[in-house]
C-alpha cells in the first residue's frame, strides 16, 4: 500500500512548526501505524533528514506512552484502541493521512509529536492514591469488597494516562482522565478515608493546571482506548459535591 | 574485584532464616534516615516500590525513569497475574509449596534460601496491593478470586484481568506519587542513567544525561539501587517494551559489578507469531490463556495447510497433554517452548512459514459458553484480533514461542547487594530468584517482594555503615565518569556513517536468536561469538546517528543502548557456552535426556556464573558460586 502523509514538525517548544508532506510505498496492511512510522524514519535517515520524533513504548495499547492525533483524531480511526494498536489495512491505499500531536494547552510540544503531559502526574500527585504504608496491611480477605464495586473499580483503574481524553475534548478538559481515578478509589472501602479531600485536591489541581471544563460532548469517552465511560464524570461531580458538603457541615 | 563475592545466606533452619536476618541486621533510626540519600533508578515494580517505601521510611530518595511518566515502566504490560500462597482455594497451597514450584520450575539453580524468603513475603504483597487499592478479580462473595498458571497444581494466582501489572504499578505509581507530594521522593523522568560511580571501592553515585534537554548531570548519594528491568530487547524481537535495554546493568558491570548466569532468558511460549520483516515487537498472549486453550496441531505433515476447522480430531496431535499428562497445557515456559519448535521443526507447524500451533478455546467455549470466556480473556481476544484480523472465538489462535524475560542479572548477594558495596539490584534486573527459568506469575511477585518488603530491610544493614561518607559531586571520580559519557555520546554522533541503528539491532537479534535462543550449542555459540565482534566493529565504522547532543534526540539515546547490546550479547554467548549443561531454558543440545529434556550436570554445574569485566578487548573472568540445597533434593524436573 502507498499513503501519502502529512506530518507536524516542530523543533522544540518554542519555535513554530508546520505540517510537511512525505510519502511511503510498498506497506504491507500487517503493518502497523507505528511501524509505518519507523519506516519513514529509516528513508529520512537514508536520504540524509532527521527522522520525526515521536512516543511510544510497549505498542501493545497498555503503556499510554503514544498519543498520536490522526486525521483529526486522537489515536486515528480504529477504536477503542491507542494509536500502536492501529494497523495500516484500516486505510484505503494511496490515502492521505495527517498526523499531528495531541493538541491541549496543559501539554506543551518537546519535538515534532512529543508533548509533555506531566500535568496529568501532577494531578495524580495531589491526592490520586490510597495511604497505606508498606507493613500495615491486614489480611487481603478481611476486607469482603461486593464484585459489583470491584469490577467497576477496575474499569474506572483502567485508564491508561494518555491524555486523549483532553486532546479530544473541545474544552482541552481533564476531567475523564480525574474522574477515573477519584471513581476507582471512591468505589473501594479501602479508599473511604481519604475519599473527600482527595477529589477536592485533585479537582483543584487539575483546574490549576488550566484544563478546561467539561461541557457534555462525550469526545472523551469516544477515544479512550481503555473505553472510560463518562458515566464516571457524573461520579466526579457527585463526589465532589459530597465532598464539599461534607466540609461545609465541618465534617 | 571490587568487594566480596559471597552470598550471605543466614544460618540456620530455612524456615527462619530471613525472620533471625531481620533479628540480627542493623538500623537506621528514624531522625537518621533523613540525613542518607538514595538514588533508585527505575520506576517500575521494583524501583516504584521500592523508592517509595524508601521514602514513606523517612529516607531522601532520587528515582529515574526514562519514560516521560513513572507510570509507564515496562511492568505496565505484565497481564496475566502474581503468585501467593494464600490457599484460598484450599487446594492444598502453602508457603512451602510455593518455595519448591518455584525453585524445581527454575530447574534447581537459584539460592534455597532466597526463593524461600520469596514465597513467605508474597502473601504480604497481596496484602499491600489490596490495601493500596489495586482492584483485583473477586468472586460474587466479594472475596478475591485465583487462577492457575504453568508449573503449578494449584491455583494461586492473583489478577485483574488481563492487566495485572498495569493496576500493580498503578498501585505503586500511586504510593510514589504520594511520597513525591510529600517530598520524600524527588522524580527524574526522562533521564537515563548512563555510569555507575564508584568511590573508594563503594557505589555512590551515578552519571545521567537529561533525554529532553541533552544536559549530563552527577548525583551523589549514600547508596545506588538499580531496578532497571530486563534486557530481552537485545533479540530485537521481544515481548519486551521498545525502551527496555541493559545499559544502566551493564555499564554498572563494567565499573566492576559481576553479571550472573546472562544467557538465561526465558522464552515464552504463547505470543503472536512474526508476521513481516518491520516489526518492531511481539506480543504476548498470556499464560493464563492456557487455563482454557488447548494447544495442539496437525499429526501429519500434509495437513498443516488446511484450515483447522477441517482437521477431524483424530488427525490432531494436542502434543501437551499427550507429553505431560499431569500438566498438560499448563507444562512450564521451557518445556512447552521447546515442544512447539520441535512440532515446528518437524513441519507440522501451521500459518505462514509453518512457525505456529493452535492454541484453541473450542472446548472451553462448549463447557462454559462464550460469555465466560470473554469475561475471562475479552481484552486479549480483541489485542489478537487487532493483531492478526482473526476472530479467536471463532477459529484457534495461532501462536509462536518469543523472548520474554531475562532471569540473569546483576549478581546480589541475601541482602540484594552486589558485589561493589553499596550497589543494591532489585526486580528483574537481578538474577536472584528464577534459576533457569521463571514461572508464570512470579516476576511481579519478586519485583514487588524486593522494593516493599526486601530492601526497606536490608538497606540499612549497610548505611548504618555510612554515616558522613557521602562524596561530593565534585568527586575526582565523578569527573571521570562524566567525561566518560560525554566521550561516548561525542563518539557516536561522529561516526556519521551509512547504516541505520535498527538494521544492526536487527540483524544482532537474529543471530542470538539463532544461535543463543530457544536451544544452543557449542559450534553454534563459537560462531556467534566470532560474528558478534564483527557486527560491533561494523556499527563504529558506519552507523548513522542523525542529529546533535543538546537536544531531545531519540536516535542519540537508542543509539547507546544498542551500543552496549552489542557488546553484552558476547557475554551472553559466552556464558551459555561455559555452561556445558541443559537447565531449564538454557538447552544445549548436547545434553538432553532420551526423550528429549533438559539434562543438567549437577557434578560440575550447580552454580551460579557470576562474570567479572577485566577491561575491553579482554576476556571476562568467571566467578562460580556454588549451590548448595539442604532442603529440596535435585531429581529430574518432570511434569509428567
Ligand atoms: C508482555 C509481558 C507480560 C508479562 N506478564 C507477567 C505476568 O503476568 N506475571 C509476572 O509475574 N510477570 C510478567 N511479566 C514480567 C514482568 O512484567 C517483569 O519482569 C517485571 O514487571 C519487571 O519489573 P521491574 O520493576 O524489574 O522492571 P521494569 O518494569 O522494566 O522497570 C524498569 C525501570 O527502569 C527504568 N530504567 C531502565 N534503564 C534505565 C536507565 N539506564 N536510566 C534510568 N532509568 C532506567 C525504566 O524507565 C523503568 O522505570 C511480563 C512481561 C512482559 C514483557
Amino acid at each position: 500500500m502507498n499513503f501519502q502523509l502529512r506530518i507536524w514538525r516542530q523543533p522544540n517548544r518554542k519555535s513554530p512548526g508546520k505540517l510537511v508532506d512525505y510519502e511511503v510505498r510498498d506497506i504491507s496492511p500487517n503493518t502497523s501505524f507505528l511501524e509505518m512510522l519507523d519506516i519513514l524514519n529509516e528513508n529520512l535517515l537514508r536520504a540524509g533528514k532527521e527522522p520525526i520524533a515521536f512516543d511510544s513504548d510497549c505498542r501493545e495499547g497498555i503503556c499510554g506512552t503514544c498519543s498520536l492525533t490522526v486525521n483529526g483524531e486522537a489515536h486515528g480511526p480504529d477504536h477503542p484502541g491507542a494509536v500502536c494498536e492501529l494497523y495500516m489495512r484500516k486505510f484505503r491505499d494511496g490515502a492521505t493521512i495527517t498526523v499531528e500531536p495531541f493538541r491541549v494547552g496543559s501539554f506543551p510540544i518537546v519535538k515534532d509529536l512529543v508533548i509533555d503531559r506531566s500535568a496529568l502526574d501532577r494531578i495524580v500527585q495531589a491526592g490520586g492514591f490510597i495511604s497505606a504504608r508498606a507493613g500495615s496491611a491486614p489480611e487481603a480477605n478481611s476486607v469482603t469488597v461486593p464484585k459489583h464495586h470491584a469490577d467497576l473499580a477496575m474499569e474506572a483503574a483502567a485508564c491508561i494516562g494518555c491524555g486523549a481524553c483532553a486532546a479530544a475534548c473541545p474544552n482541552g478538559s481533564a476531567m475523564l482522565f480525574t474522574s477515573a481515578k477519584v471513581s476507582h478509589l471512591a468505589l473501594l472501602p479501602q479508599g473511604h478515608p481519604e475519599r473527600e479531600s482527595r477529589v477536592l485536591k485533585m479537582v483543584q489541581v487539575m483546574d490549576a493546571e488550566g484544563f478546561g471544563n467539561c461541557t457534555n460532548t462525550y469526545e472523551c469517552e469516544a477515544v479512550c482506548p481503555a473505553e472510560i465511560s463518562a458515566s464516571f464524570i457524573a461520579k466526579l461531580n457527585r463526589e465532589y459535591a459530597r465532598a464539599r458538603f461534607r466540609r461545609s457541615m465541618g465534617e | 574485584m571490587i568487594g566480596t563475592f559471597d552470598a550471605k545466606i543466614p544460618p540456620g533452619p530455612l524456615a527462619q532464616k530471613w525472620r533471625s536476618h531481620l533479628d540480627h541486621s542493623r538500623l537506621v533510626s528514624p531522625n537518621n534516615r533523613r540525613k542518607f540519600e538514595i538514588i533508585v533508578v527505575g520506576s517500575g515494580l521494583a524501583g516504584g516500590s521500592a523508592a517509595a517505601t524508601l521514602g514513606e521510611l523517612g529516607y531522601r530518595v532520587r528515582c529515574f525513569c526514562f519514560q516521560d511518566s513513572a507510570r509507564r515502566a515496562h511492568s505496565i504490560a505484565a497481564q496475566g497475574g502474581i503468585n501467593a500462597a494464600k490457599n484460598y482455594q484450599n487446594d492444598g497451597d502453602s508457603i512451602y509449596r510455593l518455595f519448591y514450584d518455584t525453585i524445581k520450575g527454575g530447574d534447581f539453580r537459584s539460592r534455597e534460601a532466597n526463593v524461600y524468603r520469596l514465597a513467605e513475603i508474597a502473601n504480604n504483597i497481596i496484602d499491600q496491593c489490596v490495601a493500596q487499592g489495586v482492584p483485583f478479580a473477586r468472586e460474587y462473595s466479594g472475596y478475591l478470586a485465583n487462577r492457575s498458571f504453568g508449573g503449578a497444581q494449584v491455583s494461586r494466582t492473583f489478577y485483574a484481568r488481563g492487566q495485572t501489572g498495569q493496576q500493580l504499578l498503578l498501585g505503586c505509581y500511586q504510593a510514589l506519587c504520594r511520597q513525591i507530594a510529600a517530598g520524600t521522593v524527588q522524580m527524574f523522568p526522562q533521564t537515563e542513567m548512563l555510569d555507575l560511580v564508584i568511590v573508594d571501592g563503594q557505589a555512590k553515585g551515578i552519571v545521567t544525561r537529561n533525554l529532553r534537554s541533552g544536559k549530563i548531570d552527577r548525583h551523589a548519594a549514600d547508596t545506588v539501587v538499580l531496578a532497571t528491568g530486563g534486557y530481552g530487547n537485545v533479540f530485537y524481537l521481544s515481548t519486551n517494551a521498545r525502551g527496555c535495554n541493559v545499559t544502566a546493568t551493564y555499564r554498572a558491570y563494567k565499573r566492576g559489578a559481576l553479571f550472573a548466569n546472562p544467557s538465561f532468558t526465558q522464552i515464552h511460549p504463547t505470543c503472536i507469531p512474526v508476521s513481516g520483516e518491520h516489526q518492531s515487537k511481539l506480543t504476548l498472549m498470556s499464560e493464563s490463556l492456557r487455563n482454557d486453550g488447548r494447544v495442539w496441531v496437525p499429526k501429519r505433515k500434509e495437513d498443516r495447510e488446511k484450515a483447522p476447522g477441517e482437521i477431524p480430531e483424530t488427525d490432531r496431535d494436542y502434543y501437551l497433554e499427550r507429553k505431560y499428562p499431569s500438566y498438560g497445557n499448563l507444562a512450564p515456559r521451557d518445556i512447552s517452548s521447546r515442544a512447539a519448535k520441535e512440532v515446528c521443526d518437524e513441519g507440522r507447524g501451521v500459518g505462514p512459514g509453518g512457525r505456529g500451533v493452535y492454541l484453541d478455546f473450542a472446548d472451553a467455549i462448549k463447557r462454559l459458553g462464550e460469555d465466560r470466556i470473554r469475561e475471562r480473556y475479552g481484552n486479549l481476544f480483541e489485542v489478537y484480533e487487532k493483531i492478526t484480523g482473526e476472530d479467536a472465538y471463532k477459529v484457534p489462535m495461532r501462536i509462536y514461542p518469543a523472548v520474554h524475560y531475562t532471569m540473569g542479572g546483576l549478581w546480589v548477594d541475601y541482602d540484594l547487594m552486589n558485589n561493589v558495596p553499596g550497589l543494591f539490584v532489585i526486580g528483574e534486573a537481578n538474577f536472584s530468584d528464577h534459576g533457569a527459568n521463571r514461572l508464570g506469575a512470579s516476576a511481579l511477585m519478586q519485583g514487588l517482594a524486593d522494593g516493599y518488603f526486601v530492601l526497606p530491610n536490608t538497606l540499612p544493614n549497610y548505611l548504618a555503615g555510612q554515616t558522613g561518607k557521602r562524596p561530593s559531586p565534585g568527586a575526582p571520580e565523578f569527573q571521570e565518569a562524566e567525561e566518560n559519557v560525554q566521550a561516548r555520546v561525542e563518539k557516536l554522533l561522529r561516526v556519521n556513517g551509512t547504516r541505520s541503528l535498527d538494521s544492526f539491532h536487527r540483524e544482532l537479534g537474529l543471530l542470538l536468536w539463532e544461535k543463543c535462543g530457544m536451544s544452543r550449542h557449542e559450534k553454534g555459540l563459537r560462531e556467534a561469538l566470532q560474528k558478534i565482534p564483527e557486527l560491533r566493529e561494523q556499527f563504529w565504522r558506519d552507523v548513522r546517528v542523525p542529529g546533535n547532543e543538546e537536544d531531545f534526540n531519540q536516535s542519540l539515546e537508542r543509539a547507546g543502548r544498542v551500543a552496549d547490546f552489542l557488546e553484552f550479547a558476547e557475554l551472553m554467548c559466552m556464558d551459555a557456552l561455559e555452561r556445558d549443561e541443559s537447565a531449564g531454558a538454557h538447552f544445549r543440545e548436547e545434553h538432553q535426556t532420551p526423550d528429549g529434556e533438559a539434562l543438567r550436570d549437577d557434578e560440575r554445574h550447580a552454580a551460579v556464573f557470576a562474570w567479572e569485566f577485566q577491561g575491553d578487548g579482554q576476556l571476562p573472568k568467571l566467578q562460580r558460586e556454588p549451590l548448595h540445597f539442604e532442603t529440596v533434593h535435585l531429581t529430574q524436573r518432570s511434569y509428567k
